[in-house]
């Protein structure tokens, strides 16, 4: 049998091949020639074969029949054999594969093999890809190897010992003694790689990273070698552009960090050294700034004193300004991780960093825009928002979705006036309208109505937005909601804020059917243009002209159209009396959560849901039924009805994702989607601004009254002025019992005047206990925004002593301070 | 520590491929699928980091090869650029003017090369001469002590 192809003859031709198919061809060929070769059992040419076998790999062919072979080069006592047989190994073996532990005796021996570079190999390949049981095996090998004198192996096994950790973390106790005097070695390599093996323990076990601070007191250690480094004079073995080994000074700085983090005494004794690095590493190249960022790094997270931290962010500042796009980008990256901790000092560096919004790399724009957001503040929000929405205008895509939400969420923090809010949005929507997110349209309607004095203006530039467009789906539902429920004001032309149009009911609803039939309007914005046709049934006079629009989607194919059509139908003919009062003004939302109200839109928004059917009367129309009986008391229809909410109060979590974007240090992958907030999410840490304090101290300008207090039952009323609308009173009502009998399924309800608007919560529990052994309370939110002298009527139901209890009353005696 | 390093060239054709975590073969091959495209369809003046799930991509472009490693996210990644260059320049030293062809024809040393410069994803030596008169001698070992076998 002729001698098998050299190597290099192999791939000189395969590269000759001018197809895929004949490379595969020759491939082919050459394996088969390979496969009997290895059948006789050849020892002569194994090498030269896996070798070959290796380079087909490479190109993305089958290799594992080659496996055995490689352990039979391992075996083998040639050093070639060995070099190639562990290569073949570490490419093909790893511990996915069922034979890889038969290299365990092999290696074993290897390791202590009497030449060094045979020892070298074993250590490598165990210390690349060895299974958690061979290295369990090994582990006393290696620890062996740990102290022997030899550097070239020395380092080695430091790097091996590392691999064991990590595999069997159970087994670094063993390493530690080994450890002790590593770091007095003179050898740059051993020293290297037992800064990594501390480094990775520290990492892994609290326990020794405590040991290390405290009973070795490495950090005193660690700053003399890094001292020497910098201080010695040119060394050509470990020079680097005129510094000496930066990949030392690296990782003493990394470990640094570690071992200082959270610790005063030994951050205070690193002090020292890294205001010397910080200041002293030359910064022309780029291994100087590698040093600089790490020295940043560090600097960021021990406890550094200000000085050292103003030096550091300042240092970022300087990398903002660098031609190098590598350096921008991981001075934008750092100061992402800073910005929360020393917003002062990131501050200054704002406009460098606005100005990488139109950098031309795509990363770098990214990591800008996300530091933008998260400089905003109430004092530079004009200009910020002007640049911010100007990026909105011309990025790309990708990050269209990211920005418009940022500037929501921004502008809901720091709007300096509603109208610039409004505006802000209005911009958002007609230019990347399209790529807002889903939820970001019940919090824009929920900013809206609360926004009171300002629906006339914004129902016109709504209107105006969708003569021009009506492609953009978010833009569309805002606008139709709207348009729904201010379109009387709309047609009466009483914008103040700018030149009001002139429009007529028959041009809204041209405007409304238009979205109905419109092929670019998705079943969502149906929804809300049907919706927003019939309130117009109670804001307009051409209601015929609306029941026939309702009518005809009563055979909708559109399940929800249709089912929406045949209720509205069902309101227009049998349950017209109700109309009025279902269709009525939305009352103000309550604002806990600004990125996640979608309860609210869907208890209080879509309220017009059902017209009841007979077997189950939905929630709403009962309020409304006993508000109607409130309605007459109060003497007909100045009353608005108060439509219970269910929403237990969350802590405000505004800007808790841009929290998400900015929090994650591990600094994960591409444009991090913004997840939706989950309710429960911890209060916002920058702000306190929307965080409504309902079960709050009575404010102590305000002082409680007592409303009701009969058969025992008494009811307090406490007052608090709720941030930021000073117009909105919060009353807590306080129920107690002074019988000895508990009230039970206590009901409290309350009626206002038409000139306010009232939301009741969910009561704390419907049960007054005896004997005043504890209360009931329920919070009452009023908007007063003409404020008028509030007045009050309530009616109480509960169930004392087995019969049921009703009563009526007014309460007039509020505090002048509650509604002046 | 370093999980991956690949060596490709403009065409996309895989020259290297040092993997320092027990991936499933299949999984590789997606991996250098997406790193070719990705770092081949990057703009020629773009910063040389990326993100792909939790890891931080360098790459560098060293005449006609791509030199591409995939880095926990604590890693430095100025660093990961002068640990790149490093091994372009024992490469350089040991093959004189290396070019990709040498890297075709000689992968293995290639490999050699490497094995004494990183060992589980992490520097072991940090100084070149070191590394250079390990492989120097491990190439004499081969040819003198047992009988030679030429590939």
């Amino acid at each position: 049998m002729p001698a098998p192809i050299r190597l290099r003859e192999l791939i000189r031709t395969i590269r000759t091949a001018r197809t895929q198919a004949e490379e595969r061809e020759m491939i082919q060929k050459e394996c088969a020639a390979i496969r009997s070769s290895f059948r006789e059992e050849d020892n002569t040419y194994r090498c030269r074969n896996v070798a070959k076998l290796l380079y087909m790999h490479m190109l993305g062919y089958p290799a594992h029949f080659g496996q055995l072979e490689c352990l039979k080069l391992i075996a083998s006592q040639k050093f070639t054999d060995k070099r190639i047989g562990y290569l073949g190994a570490m490419l093909l073996l790893d511990e996915r594969q069922d034979v890889h532990l038969l290299m365990t005796n092999c290696i074993k021996n290897d390791l202590n093999h009497s030449t060094q570079y045979v020892q070298g190999l074993a250590l490598c390949t165990l210390g690349c890809m060895g299974s958690s049981e061979m290295c369990r095996d090994l582990a006393g090998e290696v620890e062996k190897l740990l102290k022997t004198s030899n550097s070239y192996l020395r380092k080695k096994a430091a790097l091996c010992a590392v691999h064991v950790i990590r595999k069997v973390p159970e087994l670094m106790e063993m390493f530690l003694p080994a450890t002790k005097n590593l770091l007095s070695e003179k050898n740059h390599g051993v020293l290297h790689t037992s800064v990594v093996l501390l480094t990775e323990m520290c990492e892994r076990s609290p326990d020794m990273l405590l040991h290390f601070r405290k009973v070795w007191i490495l950090v005193p250690q660690l700053v003399r070698i890094l001292k020497n480094l910098i201080m010695s004079g040119y060394s050509p073995e470990h020079d680097v552009s005129g510094i000496s080994d930066p990949f030392l000074q690296v990782r003493i700085l990394r470990l640094l960090r570690i071992l200082g983090r959270s610790d005063d005494d030994s951050s205070e004794a690193m002090n020292d050294i890294l205001a010397q690095v910080a200041t002293n590493t030359e910064t022309s190249k780029n291994v100087g700034n590698a040093i600089l960022y790490e020295t940043v790094l560090t600097i960021m997270d021990i406890k550094s004193e200000s000085g050292l931290r103003v030096l550091a962010i300042n240092i970022l500042g300087r990398f903002l300004l660098n031609n190098d796009k590598n350096i921008r980008y991981v001075a934008l990256t750092s100061l992402l991780k800073t910005v929360q901790t020393d917003h002062n000092a990131v501050q200054r560096h704002r406009s460098t960093i606005v100005d990488c919004l139109k950098d031309l790399d795509v990363s770098i724009k990214r990591r800008a825009m996300e530091l933008s957001f998260a400089l905003v503040n109430g004092n530079n929000i004009r200009g910020m928002m002007k640049e911010l929405l100007y990026f909105l205008d011309s990025c790309d895509p990708e990050f269209k979705a990211d920005c418009a939400s940022g500037v929501f969420l921004a502008a809901e923090k720091y709007a300096p006036s509603k109208r610039w809010h409004i505006d802000t949005i209005m911009r958002v929507l007609t230019t990347a309208g399209s790529y807002v997110r889903d939820d970001s349209v019940p919090n824009l309607i929920q900013l809206i109505t609360n926004s009171v004095e300002m629906h006339a203006y914004t129902v016109q530039r709504l209107y105006k937005a969708l003569l021009d467009d009506i492609s953009q789906q978010p833009l569309v539902q805002v606008s139709s909601w709207c348009i729904g429920e201010y379109g009387d004001l709309l047609v009466s032309g009483q914008c103040e804020e700018e030149e009001p149009i002139q429009v007529t009911e028959d041009e809204v609803l041209d405007v409304l059917e238009g979205l109905l039939v419109s092929n670019l309007s998705t079943p969502v914005t149906r929804g809300y243009s049907l919706t927003a046709i019939m309130k117009l049934s109670t804001r307009f006079s051409s209601v015929n002209r609306i029941k026939k629009v309702v009518s005809i989607y009563g055979s909708s194919i559109d399940v929800e159209l249709q089912q929406r059509a045949v209720e509205y139908n069902a309101l227009f003919k049998k349950y017209d009396h109700m109309r009025p009062a279902l269709l009525e003004r939305m009352p103000i939302m309550e604002k806990t959560a600004s990125n996640g109200p979608t309860e609210i839109v869907q208890t209080n928004g879509e309220t017009e849901p059902s017209v009841p059917d007979t077997k189950h009367p939905p929630l709403v129309t009962q309020p409304a039924n006993q508000a109607n009986d409130l309605l007459d008391l109060l003497g007909g229809n100045d009353v608005v009805p108060v439509i219970q909410t269910t929403l237990p109060t969350k802590p405000a979590s505004a800007g808790g994702e841009l929290l998400d974007l900015l929090g994650d240090l591990s600094l994960s992958s591409g444009p991090a989607p913004a997840p939706s907030v989950p309710i429960s999410q911890p209060p916002f840490l920058l702000d306190g601004l929307s965080s409504q304090p309902l079960f709050n101290d009575i404010s102590a300008a305000i002082p409680p009254m007592t409303a009701y207090s009969k058969n025992g039952l008494k009811i307090e009323f406490t007052f608090e002025r709720a941030n930021p609308n000073p117009n909105i009173a919060v009353i807590t009502i306080h129920a107690t019992n002074t019988t000895e009998a508990d009230m039970t399924e206590f009901v409290f309800q309350a009626a206002v005047p038409k000139t306010f608007q009232l939301q009741l919560l969910s009561p704390s529990s419907n049960m007054v206990p005896a004997l005043n052994q504890g209360s009931v309370t329920q919070v009452i939110r009023v908007l007063n925004p003409q404020k008028q002298q509030l007045r009050m009527r309530v009616k109480l139901t509960y169930t004392h002593k087995g019969s049921p209890v009703q009563d009526l009353a007014e309460v007039n005696n509020f505090p002048p301070q509650s509604w002046q | 520590m370093m999980h991956f390093l690949l060596l490709f060239s403009r065409q996309g054709k895989l020259r290297l491929q040092k993997w320092f975590t027990p991936i499933p073969e299949r999984e590789k091959k997606k991996i250098v699928r997406d790193m070719t495209t990705m770092v081949l369809g990057r703009k020629p003046r773009s910063c040389n980091f990326l993100h792909w799930k939790d890891l931080k991509i360098v790459y560098k472009k060293y005449a006609s090869l791509y030199f591409c490693c995939g880095l926990d996210a604590e890693e430095n990644e100025l660093l990961a650029l002068e640990v790149l260059h490093r091994y372009v320049e024992l490469l350089d030293k040991y093959f004189g003017n290396v070019c990709e062809l040498d890297i075709i024809f000689n992968f293995e040393k290639a490999y050699f090369i490497l094995d004494e410069f990183l060992l589980g994803g992490e520097v072991q030596e940090t100084s070149k001469q070191v590394v250079s008169r390990s492989i120097e001698a491990s190439d004499m070992l081969q040819e003198v002590s047992e009988r030679p076998c030429s590939r």
